[in-house]
């Protein structure tokens, strides 16, 4: 119970839960630009970069993130790239605010062109009296008609020659493009001067005094242009504690680790990569073995061959290797295996849209396999959550002795954000009687392995230890776990695995309602919409919010059947946002409650929900 | 010579259910003597198993036991070696499990070198299916499902072992029980993942494959001077046709293996500190 109540207390840092939330308009947006009254967002500003890959965009998007936060705001960043290594085009699009933030704008403010592709695909987003940064001798910019009259600032900055007069190679172009949106926002050079050496601090010193000058150079010619510029976003630097800025895969990898994971086995696919890149990295230091194995049936395989060893292990994946992995899932089933599986979502079907997002496999994970079993899936819904489940996670698979799965996707899993450090203090490792001492498994008589019990948990011992011996078996097994096809035999043990569930669900609630519980109108979500709803929320005027609460779901099953009936009876109307095409948790509502899920936004382009979309469709609800 | 009780202790309650004269009683038989000779004791050893009438073995072993899934023995195996590697890990399985189903995980075994040993129970038949032709079943023989007769010519373990460079590959027949005995002490004394295909009978569905022919072309590799030390002998040797040599056909006992390769690892992860990290420490990069 103490673990519910752990993952409860997690309030997201959002201004829609903060009480006297002070309304940040954006204040570059002229207001009496066209069409400016329905653009009341709450972002300070968005800033984009794009080019090809292998231009260093990711890179650049970190580190103006870092500058950002360096200098005391908010901001969260997202990438949008196909599935290339050279070519093709990236961009990576930066939001930045006062408040947290936990989406990406359709909008952007300044945009930085690496190539004249970038002002093809990104110009029209531009808002009015938005910035573009571009260099001349490689970029030719032409505005449509309509694009003339957004009174567009163009920088022009030889992007090109500057790095040539720093004596750096040609890809430090996105060191000169910081230096330059640095002017043009009005911080100091010294902010991004230090970010610069600390992201470079492990290259030679020429390099970095080489990107810290090509830097310099973009700065001072934007400061120099600046007064003609006429831009009106100035930004003032203030203090503010150390924040992290992380992926929600970096998030969850923490989690992991807090968790005592001590093992981790993965075959590369976008977006759960990074998990693996990370935990390979920390390997040395954290003493764990990463094993990037030869395909998912293997990558499940060895994690239950760990788990049986008896140490925590976490697997990861995306849905194409998921689907490798379900036989297996269901030996994790009967064999009463901890394990913890991150599914990182991606649109499918096959290999469907490879770096883009969705949230297309809800139904599939929890049906996934043959037979009858249970199995915890998590959904949770920001970088803070992806830390303390993830830490979750593993007790869950170990009381239990289940498999947890951990369900995100590309928006979450590789969308970066400044958040509070984690408080080590608030994950306890609780491995129930998955891990029994030597002693307490000497001492019992007759030791039986699948004993049966009422809440279906029998303690489990670890092959080495005396008096424990056990046969796990994927054939349904007696209490010793040899293989026995008795119908009552076959009932006890499947009555025994479904109790663990019936534990499970009386102990988890999954259901978060924020906002007022009394409200006409509630909003419901699961995952990683979490983010851009709370930001649409908290974009409402005052007295609308009182009116509106949202109900996130972020343990899909045990599905929090009762709470969500009880929520939604009260609500007079409500309204489902999924980033999928059929309402997969609108099914699961309506086979849970029984309740039907008539209004529904449903987003399955690849793209994420913006916040602006969804305020408006709760506008037109309203 | 061990003592009868030194090797019923690897006995569980259950009694086989193969067919009378089937060649796994034999391997059941040599895989107990084997861990009596060695004094291991059944706590410290876990048997991973495939699915087949191999994988029924499970059953009347006493030792810590997983019996997985077909075709996915090895990598639960190499999982759990990896997690503990004070732990003695053997794999049952049989050819369809391993050579056919799990075939990928058996060469991806061989080059990580993780130290556990893998024993294939090969009669070259679906048993427990009833009676199919497994990928070592030879060209031309005729099952229920290829009454016409296989197309597919037979894989040769052996070779193909050697040739992704396993570090211990030897070949054992049912019919010579000291030998196999031998083979398995050997194949769990080598550091490194050991290969030991096994000829196995099957009494029932194989009438090809039988005693009687494995008697007139088995011959042992050690009576002929073969030196398991040259990868190259080594595979003309399990290329040589008619004859059906026996025995460890290649060994590199100076490999290292997958543990030797991860030296911040100065113990098994079940005796490694992981329950108070220092996260402080780990956030710090991302500040």
């Amino acid at each position: 119970m103490r673990n519910e109540l752990l993952v409860h207390s997690l309030v997201p840092r959002s201004p829609f839960l903060v009480p006297d939330g002070i309304c940040y308009t954006i204040s570059i947006i002229e207001s009496r630009a066209p069409g400016a009254e329905t653009k009341m967002a709450r972002y300070l500003f968005s800033w984009k970069i794009g080019g090809e890959a292998g231009f260093g965009i990711k890179s650049a998007g970190l580190m103006f993130s870092k500058m950002c936060n360096r200098a005391g705001f908010e901001v969260f960043g997202y990438d949008e790239y196909p599935s290339l290594i050279r070519g093709g085009h990236n961009s990576h699009q930066v939001t930045v605010s006062k408040t947290p933030v936990a989406s990406t704008a359709e909008n952007i403010d300044i945009l930085v062109a690496l190539n004249t592709e970038t002002i093809k695909r990104h110009t029209h987003e531009l808002s009015h009296g938005g910035a573009l940064i571009y260099d001349p001798a490689t970029t030719t910019v032409t505005l449509s008609p309509q694009l003339r009259e957004r009174n567009l600032k163009l920088v022009a900055v030889p992007l090109a020659a500057m790095t040539r007069q720093a004596l750096g190679s040609i890809v430090m172009r996105n060191i000169v493009a910081l230096g330059a949106t640095q002017a043009l926002v009005s911080l100091p050079f010294g902010i991004l001067a230090g970010v610069i050496k600390k992201t470079l601090a492990h290259k030679q010193a020429e390099i970095v005094a080489a990107n810290v000058k090509a830097a310099k150079l973009g700065f001072d010619e934007v400061s120099k242009q600046l007064e003609k510029l006429d831009f009106k976003l100035k930004l003032e630097a203030t203090t503010q504690p150390e924040e992290l800025l992380l992926t929600g895969n970096d998030a969850l990898s923490l989690g992991a680790l807090a968790a005592g994971m001590q093992m981790y086995v993965a075959y590369p696919m976008t977006p759960s990569s990074s998990i693996l890149h990370y935990l390979a990295s920390q390997a040395v230091s954290q003493k764990i073995v990463v094993k990037h194995a030869e395909d998912e049936i293997s990558v499940i395989n060895m994690g239950l061959g760990a788990s049986h060893a008896g140490v925590r292990t976490m697997i990861g994946t995306s849905g194409g290797g998921f689907s490798l992995m379900v036989e297996s899932l269901g030996l994790a089933g009967i064999t009463e295996t901890p394990l913890v599986i991150v599914e990182a979502q991606r649109p499918g079907p096959a290999t469907g849209l490879p770096t883009w997002t969705e949230q297309g496999d809800l139904r599939f994970v929890l049906h996934a396999a043959q037979g009858e079993f249970p199995r915890i899936v998590v959904a949770p819904g920001d970088h803070e959550e992806c830390f303390y489940m993830t830490a979750e996670a593993f007790n869950w698979a170990d009381r239990y002795q289940v498999p947890v799965i951990i369900l995100t996707d590309k928006f979450l899993a590789e969308s970066v954000r400044t958040v509070l450090p984690f408080d080590p203090k608030r994950v306890w490792i609780d491995r129930g009687k998955a891990r029994m001492s030597d002693a307490a498994i000497a001492r019992m008589k007759d030791y039986q392995r699948y004993r049966v019990a009422p809440d279906g948990i029998s303690p489990r011992s670890i092959p080495g230890q005396k008096n424990g011996i056990y046969l796990a078996n994927s054939d349904e097994h007696d209490t010793y776990g040899f293989s026995n096809e008795e119908s009552a035999n076959r009932i006890a043990q499947v009555r025994k695995r479904a109790a663990k569930f019936a534990k499970a669900s009386e102990e988890i609630n999954g259901a978060k309602l924020y906002g007022n519980p009394r409200a006409r109108l509630t909003v419901v979500g699961w995952g990683s919409t979490k983010g851009p709803i709370l930001d649409a929320l908290s974009w409402l005027p005052r007295r609308m919010q009182r009116k509106i609460n949202f109900l996130h779901i972020n343990v899909v099953w045990p599905f929090p059947s009762e709470a969500v009936h009880r929520i939604l009876k009260r609500s007079k109307r409500a309204l489902l946002i999924e980033n999928n095409s059929t309402a997969q948790l609108g099914g699961l509502i309506r086979q849970q409650t029984g309740i039907y899920m008539e209004h529904k936004m449903l987003k399955f382009d690849g793209r994420p929900l913006y916040p602006l979309d969804i305020k408006e469709r709760i506008l037109s609800m309203h | 010579m061990e003592h009868h009780s030194e090797y019923k202790q690897y006995e569980s309650k259950h009694a086989p259910t193969w067919c009378p004269g089937c060649g796994n009683f034999a391997i059941w038989t040599a895989l107990k003597k084997a861990l009596a000779r060695l004094h291991i004791p059944p706590h410290k050893v876990l048997m991973v198993y495939g699915i087949g009438c191999s994988g029924n073995m499970a059953n009347t072993i006493r030792a810590y036991g997983f019996h997985g899934l077909h075709g996915r023995a090895v990598p639960v195996a190499v999982g759990a070696k990896l997690a503990n590697r004070d732990l003695t890990v053997l794999i049952a399985g049989g050819d369809g499990d391993g050579y056919g189903e799990g075939l990928n995980h058996f060469i991806q075994a061989i080059r990580g070198n993780v130290d556990v040993t893998y024993l294939v129970h090969n009669n070259s038949i679906y048993g427990l299916t009833t009676g199919q032709s497994s990928p070592t079943s030879r060209k031309g023989f005729k099952s229920k499902s290829t009454p016409a007769g296989i197309i597919e010519t037979a894989l040769n373990p052996i070779a193909l072992a050697l040739a992704a460079n396993a570090s211990f590959v030897a070949r054992g027949f049912a019919g010579r029980l000291d030998e196999l005995v031998d083979l398995m002490i050997a194949a769990i004394e080598h550091t490194g993942f050991s290969f030991v295909d096994m000829f196995q009978p099957c009494v029932t569905f194989n009438k090809l494959d039988t005693y009687g022919s494995y008697y007139d072309s088995v011959y042992s590799l050690a009576d002929m001077g073969h030196r398991p030390t040259d990868r190259l002998t080594a595979l003309a040797k399990a290329l040589e046709q008619g004859k059906l040599p026996v025995g460890i056909f290649y060994q590199d006992a100076a490999r290292p293996s997958y543990q030797a390769e991860l030296p911040y690892l100065k113990q098994s992860l079940m005796r490694t500190r992981s329950h108070d990290r220092d996260l402080k420490r780990l956030m710090r990069e991302f500040i």
